[in-house]
């Protein structure tokens, strides 16, 4: 596979919201505005990036019976980094997405990565990888969170579309985002068998 | 009185999954059937509750004495995956029944993000021992009631005529939205 191949699979043929089913627990939790939305894809992205990056450096040295331990504390090193970053640099987005960023740990897309695919190549495609399924996981985050945004308090990006109170208040709460998500899955499905 | 407000809140008010939206991988994976929707529900509510009790010592007699907060999320991923792999060689020798019941179930649960989200949640909410003991129990037992409760309901939806493009995880997410709506019903009453 060639190098864009594997950087635009991410993005769309196996996007990992949309397509894999993966990472839902951030994905329903933080996207009640595009900005959440967006900032927590970010934050997956630094991670999937960097520790796949990481992995396939050390997956060699790593004896195969504990790699998955390994793999877990190398990618649990790079999200206490996030979380101590977005303390400093970006207090309010880090009380917004609250206890998710500790949670990137245990999100499915970046441990499915390394074992999938940063175990078994080498160092440029694993941080391609990285990139294209971040950023896929960022662009999925970032729509339905100006879906529901949209939706719910008629606002895209903060920036006011219509007046607040014909929103759907529903939408920006807990209900609305399994509905919003399963409507937008079911429509990617319309349009990937036409 | 203290502990059955907690544990009405955790369970119906602030359900874990269709409130908090932790632990959304197994509602949807493994709720095909009731059957083993219990099996996990059993071995999740274990798991936390043993989980939450090492972590809270941990961090009280380790992590906070020297001042490590930091290794918070390291350490206790490792905990946790450690002790999964604990239960299971235990359960294995001990109980072989209960072990075929839940063993299937248990690796999984290493990736379950509840287990961790409450160890830390408790933490957050600087509860003591006890408190952390109940808060822990109670979520996972709203855990394992929504996802029964989600598995009784799609038994019933595979028998359902549904359109092509809305089959399998949409409508699973639909109707899981629409099982979160009905728990906003209990808002309001802690």
């Amino acid at each position: 596979m060639s190098n864009l191949s594997t950087f635009t699979n991410g993005l769309f043929k196996e996007n990992p919201i949309f397509v894999l089913l993966l990472g839902m627990c951030p994905t329903l939790g933080v996207t009640t505005s595009a900005v959440n939305g967006a900032g927590m894809g970010l934050a997956t992205c630094f991670v999937l990036i960097l520790s796949n990056l990481a992995i396939s450096w050390v997956t060699n040295i790593i004896p195969d019976k504990i790699r998955i331990p390994g793999y877990i504390v190398i990618i649990a090193a790079f999200v206490t980094i996030v979380d101590m970053c977005m303390a400093a640099y970006l207090p309010g987005l880090h009380a917004a997405l609250g206890i998710y960023i500790p949670l990137i740990v245990v999100n499915c897309i970046v441990l499915g990565r390394a074992e999938a695919f940063a175990s078994k190549n080498k160092a440029l495609p694993s941080m391609l990888d990285g990139l294209g399924m971040g950023l896929g996981f960022t662009l999925s985050l970032t729509l339905l969170g100006a879906v529901r945004e949209f939706l719910g308090s008629g606002k895209v990006f903060s920036i006011p579309v219509y007046s607040e109170d014909y929103g759907m208040l529903i939408f920006v709460l807990a209900p609305g985002a399994f509905l919003a998500l399963g409507y937008l899955i079911a429509v990617v499905n319309r349009f990937k068998k036409a | 009185m203290e502990y059955i407000l907690m544990f009405i809140a955790a369970v119906f008010v602030n359900n874990i999954v269709l409130a908090q939206f932790l632990g959304i991988c197994p509602f949807l994976g493994v709720s095909q059937r009731v059957s083993t929707a219990l099996g996990m529900a059993g071995a999740v509510t274990f798991v936390i509750t043993l989980a939450t009790i090492v972590t809270f010592i941990v961090q009280k007699t380790v992590l906070d004495p020297f001042q490590i907060g930091f290794m918070q999320t390291i350490a206790f991923i490792l905990i946790i995956a450690a002790l999964v792999q604990m239960v299971e060689i235990i359960l294995k020798k001990v109980s072989p029944s209960l072990y075929q019941a839940l063993g299937v179930f248990l690796p999984l649960i290493t990736t379950n993000c509840t287990v961790l989200g409450v160890a830390i949640m408790v933490i957050q909410k600087e509860y003591n021992l006890m408190q952390s003991v109940v808060f822990a129990a109670s979520t996972a037992l709203g855990f394992g009631l929504a996802l029964v409760i989600f598995a009784g309901i799609r038994e019933q939806l595979a028998l359902a005529d549904i359109p092509k493009g809305m089959k399998g995880a949409p409508v699973s997410l639909i109707t899981a939205g629409i099982l979160a709506m009905a728990f906003m019903g209990f808002s309001g009453i802690v």
